[in-house]
């Protein structure tokens, strides 16, 4: 029998922590201005140009990318085993949306609140990536809410009352960008168009604690997932109360969505692809697909981080627009393919 | 002992009663095929049995209130055979088999050779060895039936509770799966409660019969005393003859259609 064995959980991990590892460098030397590696690292603790661009602009851009890719395509794959529907993703539950209200709210209200604290040590970090974890948390309740009928959740209310939730909330965000000034409003767009920028490795170190603890906790329930995409009904028959699992995940991946829309505001299609791709590799078994994907996803994002620098070098696109040039049509072939074999997956 | 004690049990899906005052007794290693039309309760009964739905009245299994047991508790003195298994991610069928043992291991841990073990002797039970590497949706019907019931062995469950276990087996595996049930029982003690659809197959092979009809329990006994012309003119609102066949020397019915 072909099951998971440890054999094949250390061979894959180990095959994409490798690969992750090779892409973050290649990554951070890639970009629209050459540097010349011996130099640079010859003079690391000294600021020369070369250094400075390696250390303080890329690196920690890349390590943002590999952090909140990982992060999408984690989220993805739990919320598409919770509604055992392999094509849910957080911007079609409202989850995101919620999160960029959430964040937009508190970027325009509150912009710089907790700045003062340590010193304003916490740089930009601030507290927007907390405003956008409520918003998250807080969408989802909602959604989790309309689709609860006599204490079952109903798969297709939620991922309906999702897209209703999240459109409504996109005319929100858009009323609010109309009534704020025009540097506000800008700066809104940008944010939410969703893209990478060099951050504070103070920043960076927030947002990888934020999506390892929520990846972490995911991934203790990795055995519960397996078991809650039968249905809630097998799963209690395997032992598994959905309720709690439901919360628990809700929890985790809201606070994981919250810090990643914070800092890139939301980069679409990486939830949805690197899921799908992972499980036609390796399977379904979430004890594996979770950390595979986290790496896979990782490597996902910091590539098309990479295209979107140096693709119109000088200037920049914002990665979600490179995601969704590949994603967009991949999503469609994934709908056409399942019709076709009118079985999901 | 008995394994299921239930004291006028009763249930509605909201404004709509499904049981009214059902009080059934099961005990250890007895075999029980519960029948009825359509909507007269069987499935509904065996959710509330197995903890998914939670009736008015007293439920006692083992002589204990099934309030009082937490979900991995009853994950392993129950395994449930559901109507339609729904499987919409690509899982194999060994990896279905072996959640049945998630209940035993961490949430952390990988399945040990044991586990493995148990999940190959249940298939090889079930006959569903032979496609244990492919993928469940790919399967039939049949198959994928019978690996759901090896899923359930599995468990290593002292109950098992099966809602129309051949509702998509032919003539071939609806036996073998009813032979296998019966020499469970026989041979291990596992007491099975299974809701049945074939009144000849539950004759056959269940010693004792529940007639439910309209969420109450109209009859309840041997096969003999249960499937009777009048019970299943009653129930069904069908005319049949009863015959007794001679080698096995249990009741199967003929029916009489209003036209011919």
């Amino acid at each position: 029998m072909k099951v998971l064995d440890r054999k094949k959980m250390i061979l894959v991990n180990s095959a994409l922590l490798i690969l992750l590892v090779l892409s973050a460098a290649a990554c951070t030397l890639l970009g629209p201005v050459r540097i010349d590696l011996s130099e640079a690292l010859k003079n690391i603790f000294s600021s020369t140009a070369d250094a400075e661009i390696l250390l303080r602009a890329r690196l920690p851009r890349v390590l943002l990318g590999i952090a909140i890719g990982g992060g999408m395509a984690v989220c993805g794959v739990v919320l598409q085993a919770l509604l055992a529907n392999p094509l849910a993703c957080p911007q079609m539950l409202g989850v995101s949306g919620g999160a960029s209200l959430g964040g937009i709210l508190g970027l325009i209200f509150f912009p710089n609140w907790l700045l003062p604290l340590a010193g304003g040590r916490l740089g930009e970090i601030s507290w927007i990536p907390l405003a956008a974890f409520l918003g998250a948390l807080f969408s989802m309740v909602l959604v989790y809410r309309f689709s609860l009928f006599h204490g079952r959740l109903h798969p297709y209310h939620i991922l309906l009352s999702g897209v209703i939730l999240n459109s409504f909330i996109a005319a929100v965000i858009m009323f609010l960008n109309s009534i704020v000034d025009f540097y506000q409003a800008q700066g809104l767009l940008f944010w939410l168009m969703g893209s990478l920028s060099t951050r504070a490795y103070v920043t960076v170190g927030f947002i990888w604690f934020y999506i390892l603890l929520g990846f972490l906790w995911l991934w203790s329930k990795g055995l519960a997932l397996n078991l809650i995409t039968l249905g809630e009904d097998a799963a209690m028959h395997l032992g598994v109360e959905p309720g709690a699992l439901q919360r628990q995940i809700f929890i985790a991946s809201s606070l994981m969505i919250g810090a990643m829309v914070s800092v890139s505001g939301m980069i679409g299609f990486v939830g949805l692809m690197v899921p799908h791709v992972m499980r036609l590799l390796i399977g379904s078994d979430h004890r594996l697909l979770l950390p595979a994907s986290f790496l896979a996803g990782g490597i996902f994002l910091c590539w098309a981080d990479t295209l979107a620098r140096v693709l119109l070098a000088p200037a920049e696109l914002p990665v979600g627009i490179v995601t969704a040039f590949f994603g967009g049509p991949f999503f469609l072939f994934l709908l056409y393919r399942e019709g076709r074999r009118s079985l999901a997956l | 002992m008995n394994a299921i004690h239930a004291e006028n049990l009763s249930f509605s899906y909201q404004d709509r009663p499904v049981l009214h005052g059902i009080s059934l007794s099961v005990s250890c290693g007895e075999m029980v095929g519960i029948l009825g039309p359509n909507g007269s309760g069987k499935t509904t009964l065996l959710k509330i049995f197995s903890g998914i739905l939670r009736g008015i009245g007293e439920v006692r299994l083992k002589n204990k209130n099934i309030e009082k047991y937490n979900r991995p508790e009853l994950s392993r003195l129950f395994a449930v055979v559901q109507q339609e298994p729904r499987v919409n991610f690509p899982y194999s069928a060994a990896e279905i088999v072996l959640m049945g043992r998630a209940t035993y291991h961490s949430p952390l841990a990988l399945e040990t050779l044991h586990d493995l073990e148990i999940a190959r002797t249940s298939m090889d039970r079930t006959d569903s060895l032979g496609f244990a590497n492919r993928y469940l949706h790919e399967l039939s019907g049949g198959e994928k039936q019978r690996v759901m019931i090896a899923r359930a062995l599995a468990q290593e469950p002292e109950i098992l509770l099966l809602d129309e276990p051949s509702a998509f087996l032919d003539l071939k595996h609806q036996i073998q799966i009813f032979e296998l049930l019966l020499r469970l029982n026989r041979e291990r003690g596992l007491t099975i409660v299974a809701a049945l659809h074939d009144l000849n197959v539950a004759a056959l092979f269940f010693p004792r019969l529940v007639m439910l009809c309209n969420g109450r329990i109209h009859r309840d006994g041997a096969p003999s005393d249960v499937l009777t012309e009048k019970t299943i003119q009653d129930v069904y609102g069908v005319r049949v003859r009863i015959e007794y066949d001679s080698a096995t020397k249990k009741p199967q019915l003929f029916i009489r259609p209003s036209l011919s």
